[in-house]
């Protein structure tokens, strides 16, 4: 898993990016997944004869929105450019996409240690607190998806000219724990600004990776081997954990790194070779002639301005200043909106804060709630929160009201009021409480005030049985303590 | 007299007054269309049922109601063949209509048929074609120009009324002055392009051929404006051309670029063109001498340039889709160089190979991009002259019709067919051609009137007052 010290790795990634636009890049048609194939066509997106392309503006707006995110260097005026290749799933065999003038330059994303793999989230890498630089994030179309059958091919074009945006990082990430933050961290960015739902799992988010190793000091990049097929965060860590210790292993029995592409295999655990890349691909790139240079500084950039979202830092900060959250807590909070807002709301008229994110992140998540639908108010775990801070009920009566609002959602004071468990916290009634499990259980008492302190729960577990749970537990622990050293 | 040798506007004019009935227009032209298309081959194919039945339900109140257009076999007309005059688009039919042909639809007029070219409007001659070569209506033994040679041929020879062509190099200007017709090649994003199969994106534009001057202005009113559909169209309000025709020039300043009057040019055309500005100043125009200086590097930038783009354009022809599919093939790219080395002709690879070749990493730099900087020093020399005077006045064509197969062998000759009309598209300026005499030998020859970009109102002015105070465009090819 971890790199010997005497090598590190270097790795780059380019993340393509699916928009949440309702049409395509280039022409209206629909930009949705999963109907009947070649459904959502025009001549446009099949390349017709003729056709000419339009751009999309939501398209160039969500790009602009994640570049300020980003802080990118965003550019005034942008072009559209061709890239030139051969296959039969791009239907003008060039794809319009952007080379010389891209939306977005520069900018970073920072790391979230709690994005990290779970069991690595303690240790310094971790908690680094590194902002990987990206070189770029530019627009271009998506090509269309081929199936393979025994013995000939198909194409969907559905997804053929829809909205894509490559983000591509700067070679800064130096584990496979950090591609592996460098993706969550992205993706909670992404979807605070409603630019994708990024779920690399659904193809929504895709990435290549670009890594190659180097002795520790060296300045010069090791010959650099390009990963694909990754198709989740972990699988993407998984290869980069494989491929590392392949490139190790090679350089230390002097063997030369091949440069070349090579394809996971997630079953396998392996990567294998694709295509070597001694004769590189020339795209012969030029302006796209159909397309006006995109001028961003005539509002479209301002338009992605007044939509631009709390960062995930910032709520982050924000949710530990306000609310008193730990950083973990913070962290899944804000990898949820839904869910924060949700806490936000449960937490705002409550005195005891802190604990209302307990109940919602430890109680309330694991019943698997949807936080947008559930019946359960908000509201109803600042009141479970301040029943317990003002002594109302103790912690193990609110677990049970918090079983019952499970099962039958109402407001826990009422919940209490139907079950009869508000705590006793009368000093005279839990006096006559105490001073019958002192008369009950003379050997208790013996053994306390021998100084086996431990005794006195035999005598604190009679008075909870005798009061059917209900006695303030930290009264009763104070009264027994007074009346026994009496 | 048959109504194919009429102009739209006086047939507009019969048809409202109910003289006549758009099916005797249809009539009239396929009588001539059978005695003269034999000859010509100026179609690749005829609407002749879809016209008839058209002519029975048209609206007159329409700009063009009733009137009958052919279309360059490069124009997507909803259900009708588009085959750019190649192979690899074999049987294709158009899946959608053009704007432009959508916008003569809506203005009446209806869809004659189809023109030659040369294959992907990529010629001078319209001998490219893969459908066969057309000829001049002047001179069979000649060409007619190209390569909307088709277009060109059919109004020239009166077997259609007009005509739209595309001019990418001077496609629309060439073959009118070669076959005396009037063609007008508009601003750069004046018309939209969307339906027009692409040969050179930035440089491609579409115009009518026509017999007149007003003709050619009333399709433009008819044609031109913005596009949501073409990102390249101009976003000004849309115009309405030569509504006035007072046949006045006075006081416009023509400039006389030296760089198209050379020495050793042929001398029958220049005569003829100097006689022209000769009239010009006459009736009250100024004549001033100006410079283009970059013209002579406008045939090697637009021979980098629009090849570039055409190589890109033209990739979408692999057989995978549409048209032709190469049979047999071992696997997807044997499809492709089957496909493609079938489908196109000598022609359209050489231009795809040189495209491909400026464009290549190591080369770009040399060819693509120091072209892109020189067409920006081209597009001054525009500017700058036009500081200078209204209207620039230069033969269409260097010479008049050549005869066929003479330079089907020497490309580069050939390219140089294009020379005084190639540098207005890289500009972006709009020109028109129109007949200002004719050799001894009885063939066209055509003055080129180039304006500031969207100066058509001008050009067409211009035009139509040199027209009128001429019998050129009256007069008639042999028979």
């Amino acid at each position: 898993m971890s790199t010997p010290a005497k090598w590190e790795a270097v790795i780059g990634l380019e993340v393509h990016v699916q928009l949440l636009t309702q049409t395509k890049m280039f022409c209206g048609c629909t930009n949705h997944y999963g109907d009947a194939p070649t459904s959502h066509v025009c001549p446009v997106c099949l390349g017709l004869p003729g056709s000419l392309p339009v751009p999309n503006e939501e398209a160039i707006r969500l790009t602009l929105l994640t570049g300020l995110m980003l802080g990118c260097t965003l550019a005034p005026v942008a072009r559209f450019d061709r890239k030139n290749y051969f296959y039969p799933d791009m239907p003008k065999n060039y794809q319009i996409s952007q080379y010389d003038d891209p939306l977005c330059a520069g900018g970073q994303v920072p790391l979230d240690p709690f994005l990290f793999p779970k069991e690595i989230q303690d240790t310094a890498e971790a908690k680094a607190g590194r902002a990987i630089r990206l070189t770029r994030i530019h627009l271009e179309e998506d090509v269309a998806k081929s199936f393979h059958f025994e013995d000939r091919s198909g194409i969907d074009f559905n997804r053929a000219g829809t909205p894509l945006m490559e983000i591509v990082s700067e070679a800064d990430l130096r584990t496979p724990g950090e591609a592996f933050s460098f993706l969550g961290s992205l993706r909670q960015v992404l979807l605070a600004g409603h630019v994708s739902h990024a779920d690399m799992e659904k193809g929504q988010m895709r990435c290549d990776v670009n890594v190659s190793v180097r002795p520790i000091g060296q300045k010069e990049f090791g010959t650099k081997v390009e990963l694909k097929n990754l198709n989740s965060t972990s699988g993407v860590r998984r290869a980069l954990t494989y491929e590392i210790a392949r490139q190790i292993t090679a350089c230390e029995k002097g063997e030369a790194i091949a440069h070349e592409t090579r394809r996971w295999d997630d079953e396998a655990g392996a990567t294998f070779t694709m295509r070597t890349k001694e004769k590189a691909h020339d795209y012969r790139y030029f302006p796209d002639p159909d397309l006006l240079p995109v001028r961003t500084d005539q509002g479209l950039l301002e338009a992605a301005r007044t939509r631009l979202p709390e960062l995930p830092s910032v709520l982050q900060a924000r949710l530990i200043q306000a609310f008193g959250v730990t950083a973990y807590q913070a962290s899944v909070l804000g990898a949820d909106r839904i869910l924060c807002a949700y806490f936000e709301k449960a937490a705002a008229q409550a005195k005891s804060k802190a604990t209302v994110a307990n109940w919602i992140l430890n109680d309330f998540l694991s019943t698997q709630p949807d936080p947008a639908t559930t019946p359960i108010l908000p509201e109803f775990f600042g009141e479970l929160a301040d029943l317990v801070a003002d002594g109302t009920i103790n912690s193990a009566q609110a677990k049970k009201v918090f079983a019952e609002l499970m099962a039958n959602p109402a407001s826990p004071r009422e919940i209490v009021k139907r079950l009869g468990l508000a705590q006793i916290s009368d000093v005279s009634a839990l006096g006559t409480y105490c001073d019958e499990a002192i008369a009950a259980n003379p050997r208790s008492v013996e053994d306390y005030r021998a100084g086996k302190t431990n005794a006195i729960n035999a005598l604190k577990g009679f008075v909870m049985k005798k009061s059917q749970g209900k006695a303030n537990p930290l009264q009763v622990d104070e009264i027994l303590k007074a009346k026994l050293s009496a | 007299m048959s109504l194919a040798y009429e102009t739209i506007a006086t047939l507009r004019h019969r048809l409202l007054s109910k003289e006549i009935h758009p099916r005797d227009i249809l009539k009239d032209l396929f009588t001539q269309i059978d005695a003269r298309e034999k000859t010509l081959h100026a179609y690749t194919y005829l609407n002749r049922e879809s016209a008839l039945a058209a002519a029975e339900k048209t609206d007159l109140s329409l700009p063009l109601g009733g009137i009958p257009i052919a279309l360059k076999d490069n124009l997507n007309a909803l259900g009708d063949p588009c085959t750019c005059a190649s192979k690899i688009l074999e049987g294709y039919k158009a899946p959608y209509d053009a704007t432009a042909v959508s916008l003569l639809r809506q203005a009446g007029s209806i869809l004659l048929g189809r023109t030659n070219m040369d294959e992907f409007a990529m010629g001078s001659s319209t001998e490219n074609s893969a459908l066969g070569l057309t000829r001049n209506p002047w001179d069979p033994t000649r060409i007619p120009g190209g390569s909307s040679g088709g277009s060109a041929a059919a109004v020239a020879g009166r077997i259609a009324l007009a005509a739209l062509g595309s001019d990418t190099g001077g496609s629309i200007r060439q073959p009118a002055a070669l076959c005396g017709c009037v063609g007008l090649k508009p601003t750069y994003g004046r018309i939209s392009r969307y339906g027009l199969v692409a040969f050179a994106s930035s440089l491609d534009q579409i115009g009518p051929l026509t017999r007149t001057v007003e003709d050619s202005a009333l399709l433009l009113s008819v044609l031109a404006g913005h596009d949501p559909r073409d990102n390249t169209t101009d976003l000004r309000p849309p115009e309405k051309f030569l509504t006035q025709k007072n046949g006045s020039v006075q006081g416009l300043r023509f400039g006389l670029p030296k760089e198209y009057f050379l020495p050793g040019m042929d001398s029958e055309t220049e005569s003829a063109i100097r006689s022209a500005a000769d009239w010009f100043k006459k009736n009250g125009a100024t004549l001033v001498d100006v410079s283009l200086p970059h013209t002579p590097t406008a045939i090697a930038v637009y021979y980098i340039l629009a090849t570039a783009e055409a190589s890109a354009n033209l990739a979408r022809f692999d057989g995978v889709r549409y048209g032709r599919r190469a049979t047999d093939a071992r696997d997807v790219l044997d499809l492709y160089h089957r496909t493609r080395s079938e489908g196109f002709g000598a022609e359209v690879k050489r231009r795809i190979i040189l495209g491909t070749f400026v464009l290549s990493q190591g080369y770009a730099d040399a060819y693509y991009r120091q072209a892109q900087k020189v067409r920006a020093l081209l597009r001054q020399d525009f500017e700058k002259a036009f500081t200078q005077c209204d209207l620039l006045l230069t033969p269409t064509s260097p010479e008049p019709a050549f005869p066929l197969g003479e330079r089907t062998q020497d490309p580069l000759k050939m390219y140089l067919a294009d020379v005084f009309t190639i540098s207005t598209n890289l500009a972006g300026n709009g020109a028109i051609s129109l007949p200002c005499g004719f050799t001894k030998s009885n063939l066209p020859i055509g003055l080129q009137l180039i304006g500031p970009r969207f100066g058509e109102e001008t050009i067409l002015r211009a035009a139509h007052a040199f027209e009128q105070a001429h019998d050129f465009f009256q007069r008639l090819p042999p028979s």
